[in-house]
Parts: C-alpha cells; sequence; structure tokens
C-alpha cells in the first residue's frame, strides 16, 4: 500500500467540484440501505436515546473499578495467557504443515485441495462456536479451550503459511533440487529460509489473537477469564466488570509490545 | 580468534544473545504453562469418541428447520454485520484522522486516539456485546453497536496507517494554494487513501460477518440466538443445520469480498 497512485481511477480530475456521480449514487444507495436495515431491525431513534441514558448510568456503576478480588482476577488472566500460549505453540506446529501442504506451487492439486478446504473450515468458524463444540466433547475447562484455538491457529496461520510458500522464488528450488536432494531437504534449504521470518511475524500477530481469544472462550465455559467476565456480568457487578476490562485492555498492551520486541529480534 | 583466520559470523553476539533469549523464553513460557495449567489427560484420550458421538447426532442435518427459522435469523445476521461496518465508517474516520501523526499534529490527541483504538481491539466483539445488551437490552441492536465498536480499532488503525503513507507532494501543493484544512483532507489526502479504505473496510465487513454468527450467544440477535437454543436443547441436527449454513455464508462472504478487493485496488 505504499505506492498508491495520486488519481486511482484517472477521471476523478474532472469531477474535482464536487463528487462524481458514481460516488454520489454509491452514498445514496448506502444512506437508503441504512435507513431500511435500521428498520428492519427495529432500531429506532426512542430506543438509541433510552439506551443513552441506561448507559450513563451503566457507566456510573462501573466507576470507580473494583479491584478487591485481584487475587481470582491474576489466577482467571494467568489461566487465559497459558491457553494462549499452547494454543499458539500447538497451532501453529500444526499449521505449518497444513501451509505447506495446501502452498500450490510444492504440491499437486490432489494434495493441496483437501488441505486448502480443512484450512477454509478451521477459519470459516468463530472460535466461540469451535469452543461450544470442543466443551461438548472435553467437558469444560481450559482444555476446550486450548483445542478451539489450535483450530482457529490452523485456519489462520495455515492460510497465511500457505499464501507465503506460493509466493517464494521457485529458483532456489530448482537449485537445491538439482544437486538430487530429498523432499525435505528442498523444503528446509531452499523454501524455509525465504519465508522464515514472515513466518516468525505470522506466529507472533497469532500469539496476540489467540490472546485476545482466550479471554472470552470463558463465555461459554472453555477457561480463562471469559467465565468471570460473565459471571460478573450475569451478578450486575459492573465495578467488577470494569476491572476486568481493564486487565484485558493491559494484557493485551503488553502483549502486542512483547510481539513487537519478538519480530524486531528476528529481522 | 587470531586475526587471520576470522570466520563469518551471520549475527552479532548481541543479535544471537536476543535470539537465545527469544527462544529460550518461549520455551519456558510453554513449560509454565503446561505444568500449571489445569486439564484432565483423562479427557482428552476419551475426545475422540465424544466427537464422534456428537457428529453421529449431528447427522443427518435437519433441512426443514432452516426454511422455518435458519433463514430470517441470517439474513438478520447479515444486517448486523453490514449495518455494524456502515456505522464504523463514521466513527472510524475521525478516530483515524486524529490517530494519523501528519494530520493531528497534537502529541496528546495522537495518544488519546491511539487509547481508543486499542480499547476498542482489545474488548472482544462478544465482550461488546455484553456491554451493549446491558445498555440497549437484548436484540440486534446491541450486537450492531457491538459490531461498530469492535471494528473501530482495526478500520482506525489501518486508516491512520493509510494516512501516514500518504504522499506529502499534493498536500503541500494545496497548502501552498491557501486551501482551507478540509478542502486539504477531501482534495489531497481522501483521494490517495480511498482505495485502501473501501478495502479495509470490506475485510471488516467479512470479519464482520463471521462475528455477528455467535452474537446471539450473549443476546444480542442474529443466527447465534437459533444456535443457542438449538444447543441448549440438544437438537443437535438443527445445531447441524445452523452450522453449516454460517459455513455457506461466510464463504460466501469471503469469495464476493475477494472478487471486489480485487476490482477496486
Amino acid at each position: 500500500m505504499t505506492d498508491i497512485p495520486a488519481n486511482p481511477s484517472g477521471k476523478a480530475s474532472r469531477s474535482l467540484p464536487g463528487m462524481g456521480w458514481g460516488a454520489k449514487i454509491g452514498w445514496i444507495v448506502l444512506l437508503a440501505y441504512t435507513v431500511y436495515a435500521a428498520s428492519l431491525l427495529e432500531i429506532t431513534w426512542t430506543r438509541f436515546a433510552a439506551g443513552l441514558g441506561h448507559g450513563a448510568r451503566f457507566l456510573g456503576r462501573m466507576f470507580p473499578p473494583d479491584f478487591a478480588r485481584w487475587q481470582l482476577l491474576l489466577q482467571d488472566l494467568a489461566e487465559s495467557v497459558e491457553i494462549a500460549i499452547l494454543a499458539s505453540a500447538v497451532g501453529i506446529v500444526l499449521a505449518l504443515p497444513f501451509g505447506l501442504l495446501a502452498a500450490r506451487n510444492l504440491m499437486p492439486d490432489w494434495v493441496s485441495w483437501p488441505a486448502r478446504l480443512a484450512i477454509a473450515v478451521c477459519r470459516s468458524f468463530h472460535p466461540v462456536i469451535v469452543a461450544i463444540l470442543f466443551v461438548k466433547a472435553v467437558g469444560f475447562g481450559a482444555l476446550a479451550g486450548i483445542l478451539a484455538l489450535i483450530v482457529a491457529s490452523i485456519g489462520f496461520a495455515g492460510k497465511l503459511f500457505a499464501e507465503a510458500i506460493e509466493e517464494v522464488s521457485l529458483k532456489q528450488v530448482e537449485a537445491v533440487r538439482a544437486t538430487g536432494a530429498s523432499f525435505f531437504n528442498v523444503i528446509t534449504f531452499s523454501v524455509l529460509p525465504q519465508v522464515l521470518a514472515r513466518f516468525i511475524g505470522f506466529s507472533t500477530y497469532q500469539l496476540d489473537s489467540n490472546l485476545r481469544n482466550s479471554t472470552m472462550v470463558g463465555i461459554v465455559g472453555a477457561g480463562g477469564i471469559g467465565g468471570t467476565l460473565f459471571a460478573a456480568f450475569q451478578r450486575f457487578d459492573y465495578d467488577f466488570v470494569c476491572a476486568i476490562l481493564i486487565a484485558i485492555i493491559v494484557l493485551i498492551m503488553l502483549s502486542e509490545a512483547v510481539s513487537a520486541r519478538l519480530r524486531a529480534t528476528f529481522q | 580468534m587470531n586475526g587471520d583466520q576470522r570466520a563469518w559470523e551471520r549475527f552479532t553476539p548481541r543479535q544471537r544473545m536476543a535470539r537465545f533469549v527469544a527462544y529460550f523464553g518461549m520455551v519456558a513460557a510453554v513449560a509454565v504453562s503446561l505444568r500449571t495449567i489445569e486439564f484432565i489427560p483423562e479427557f482428552l484420550y476419551d475426545a475422540p469418541t465424544q466427537m464422534a458421538d456428537l457428529f453421529r447426532r449431528m447427522w443427518p442435518p435437519d433441512a426443514k428447520f432452516y426454511p422455518t427459522t435458519v433463514h430470517g435469523a441470517l439474513v438478520e445476521t447479515l444486517h448486523i454485520a453490514t449495518l455494524g461496518t456502515v456505522m464504523t465508517v463514521f466513527l472510524a474516520l475521525p478516530v483515524g484522522l486524529l490517530a494519523a501523526t501528519n494530520i493531528t499534529r497534537s502529541r496528546t490527541l495522537n495518544l488519546f486516539a491511539h487509547f481508543i483504538l486499542v480499547s476498542s481491539r482489545s474488548v472482544n466483539t462478544l465482550v461488546w456485546a455484553l456491554l451493549f445488551v446491558a445498555v440497549f437490552g437484548p436484540g440486534a441492536l446491541a450486537g450492531t453497536v457491538a459490531i461498530a465498536f469492535r471494528s473501530i480499532g482495526f478500520v482506525g488503525k489501518l486508516f491512520a496507517e493509510a494516512l501516514e503513507e500518504a504522499a506529502p507532494g499534493p498536500i503541500e501543493a494545496l497548502m501552498a494554494t491557501g486551501a482551507p484544512p478540509a478542502s486539504v483532507f477531501t482534495k489531497g489526502y481522501w483521494p490517495q487513501v480511498q482505495p485502501a479504505f473501501w478495502s479495509i473496510m470490506l475485510f471488516r465487513w467479512d470479519i464482520n460477518v463471521r462475528e455477528s454468527a455467535v452474537l446471539g450467544l450473549v443476546g444480542a440477535g442474529g443466527v447465534g440466538m437459533v444456535l443457542d437454543d438449538a444447543m441448549n436443547l440438544f437438537r443437535w441436527q438443527q445445531v447441524a443445520t445452523v452450522l453449516l449454513a454460517i459455513f455457506a455464508v461466510v464463504v460466501a462472504a469471503e469469495i464476493a469480498v475477494n472478487h471486489i478487493r480485487k476490482k477496486i485496488i
């Protein structure tokens, strides 16, 4: 996105005073859709205004945040972090073969299509839905959360890995292949060196994403701080809710900083 | 090492140290997590049987359930995702402008905007939905606003980055003519970032379609409510129908977005 031309369509200069017809029609369609969809979903101004009143009271009850149960808070946060770390470790290790099998430049069609389908299935379902299924399979607790996030990691990291492998230069692959190297040597000495730095970037991104999701899978009973958050909501403990939300935001900011450091180390 | 026999080394000692610390940290984190997390290994051994049982109960999907209940809820889900994304256009634009360092010259305002962006991204859509269900009551309104609030962080961050990468030439030219700030934005920045902006919005819409499918689990409308009901009643064949419908919509949305993105970029 670095070199977007200043005038992408080449026509905009003629319509500089005001908007072009296409843009005008586009905005009108958007407005019409908004009104139509809002009426369909029964979103009305009175409900919205009433909500704002509720919102003010709600915010009033959230402050000041209540950190009295900080031990429970820290314990749950730690469980969320553990879920994210284990899910990322296993998920990324599993995503590597999936990504490799799905790369169309290295694999024949009959291998890459099933692998691409598996990745697409993993990606299509929201982690919460997968978590519900795993709660049924392995019971309540962190294990269901870990398994759900492993599936999500295969879906997202696997797709990015496959795309990165599809972009490698084939010259080096041919050179290594010409020496009579085995398939695994071709992968380790010609493909991997070209994609390793990007893989590490994707992996830290996945860790961040898993951490965000691990704070939420608890809503369906799959471990972590989400369960406590949901319980606090249902008991109208809004000041504790506020404390949990602040803790989550701080945790995510910390994790983004750590990921940035990790990426810098391996650049 | 003797002067004559110096060997080429790819990394400086400092880099090697940093890498070692990073690897060590990763292994230690995994080891500590494995040792402290509470789970019962027997449940893991049992999982394949349980999963097989679950899928057996789901098969065949209840096709009659789709036209009566799922279809309407699915359409509602799509409307929640789309309307939430439309709301994001108006919410994320000002925050993105405040966050872009080349447009807003005040460090305080930049930091304030970044705080909004990080908060929006850190709180999950489901958690936003919980908050707005408490504010607006259960229903699609809470879901729509939750989708919009979660999207601000994503869209605003990428939009601010696109603004910061905009070429300064046209902007300086406009400023030299004495154009007011509003005109500098609409004629200088907007044409440069417009393709990026719409492609970010499309990308976010695709994500929102996925996310809006689960909003119903906390009572914020859409197909998730049907899913929740079917699951609470253990009607697994109906659950299978809902899951298949969600899968079809998500795949269709992704194909559509990829198609449109190729056209506008």
